[in-house]
């Protein structure tokens, strides 16, 4: 019936063989990427809130590339993503979905963009209202 | 139609056109990957909404900006809350994976708490927002940051009730298999929301701000 890998009574931590769902986190793991967190958060708030401390756009950039790797982080720390679980078939859903969404989003602005670039000035959408 | 000519001779076994033969599927085997395959898919409405915001984000119809609007010390508190909720969650998990769950439930409570807390001030937020006339209504800009901000909170409430429910579950039955089952996938879900979190502050208040 249920013969789920992990039942309710504890048998360590080693699962790797296992058609296993859900790898484990451990305690100094989740720590480790609760620290990283802070830190990615808290360097892109100083930037945007202490004013003068770095030029509008080396904020952006330092803000877009903090959010990226802790993107990162916390998929590893937290939803413990890896190439092993489910066969690989959890990382292969997520490669796909990265694909699909760097397309819409690239796509969609670089489309409006220009839209908005194209139209005419007398069309009444890029003047003030 | 169809369906309605097919008739059965009396004491005849309905015909079956599914696959009969008994094969052994461990219960809740492919519930992981299930629930995974519907994360990424409301990622790419998170990818839609952000979208949107890109487009519509700086679109103020002459009223307010983001610089007038945001708060970036609340938002602060209000990641530091969601960040705060998602280690606890991951102490529950571990509590779970040890069987402890008088532990466990602790720390979903305090999980609970802490995405209470970070509900509490985004409606602050929004009702302030409204309040000064900055409605979802003023402009494209608030329009799109309304729909992707609020669809986040919405995740985040019934996050909050399924977590309510789960803690009546173990509480109930203790830390069996379908209940352990079940603390993960709301583990994925909630890890999930950190990780669009983590998109809204950055593209949404802090490059609002420096817009």
């Amino acid at each position: 019936m249920s013969a789920d890998p992990h039942a309710a009574a504890p048998h360590g931590h080693g699962h790797d063989g296992h058609h296993d769902g859900a790898p484990h986190g451990s305690r100094k793991g989740y720590l480790v990427g609760f620290a990283l967190s802070v830190l990615l958060t808290a360097v892109p708030f100083a930037v945007v809130m202490l004013n003068g401390l770095a030029t509008p756009n080396t904020a952006a950039a330092i803000c877009m590339s903090f959010a990226i790797v802790q993107i990162v982080v916390h998929m590893v720390f937290f939803l413990h993503m890896n190439t092993r679980s489910e066969g690989g078939w959890t990382m292969m859903a997520l490669i796909f979905t990265i694909i699909i969404v760097v397309i819409a989003l690239t796509g969609s602005l670089w489309v409006m963009y220009h839209m908005n670039a194209n139209m005419m000035p007398d069309m009444g959408m890029s003047g003030g209202m | 139609m169809a369906t309605d000519t097919l008739t059965l001779p009396p004491g005849a076994d309905a015909p079956a056109f599914w696959d009969t033969d008994p094969h052994e599927h461990p219960s809740g085997g492919s519930t992981m990957l299930g629930f995974w395959l519907y994360l990424m898919s409301d990622c790419l409405i998170f990818a839609m909404l952000f979208a949107a915001w890109g487009v519509y984000g700086s679109s103020y119809a002459g009223g307010p900006d983001p610089k007038e609007l945001f708060d970036l010390k609340l938002v602060a508190v209000n990641t530091a809350m969601l960040l705060f909720s998602s280690l606890t969650y991951g102490f529950a998990m571990i509590a779970t994976d040890e069987g402890k769950k008088a532990q466990a439930q602790g720390w979903l409570a305090a999980t609970g708490l802490f995405g209470l807390c970070f509900l509490a001030i985004e409606l602050y937020e929004f009702s302030h927002l409204i309040h000064e006339g900055a409605g979802p209504w003023r402009s494209a800009f608030l329009s799109s940051f309304f729909t992707l901000v609020g669809t986040h909170g919405l995740h985040v409430t019934f996050g909050l009730i399924w977590l309510v429910v789960l803690m009546v579950q173990v509480a109930q039955r203790g830390l069996v298999p379908e209940n352990v089952r079940r603390l993960q996938c709301l583990s994925l879900f909630w890890h999930f929301l950190d990780v669009i979190w983590i998109g809204v502050f950055t593209f949404v208040y802090l490059l609002g701000v420096l817009r």
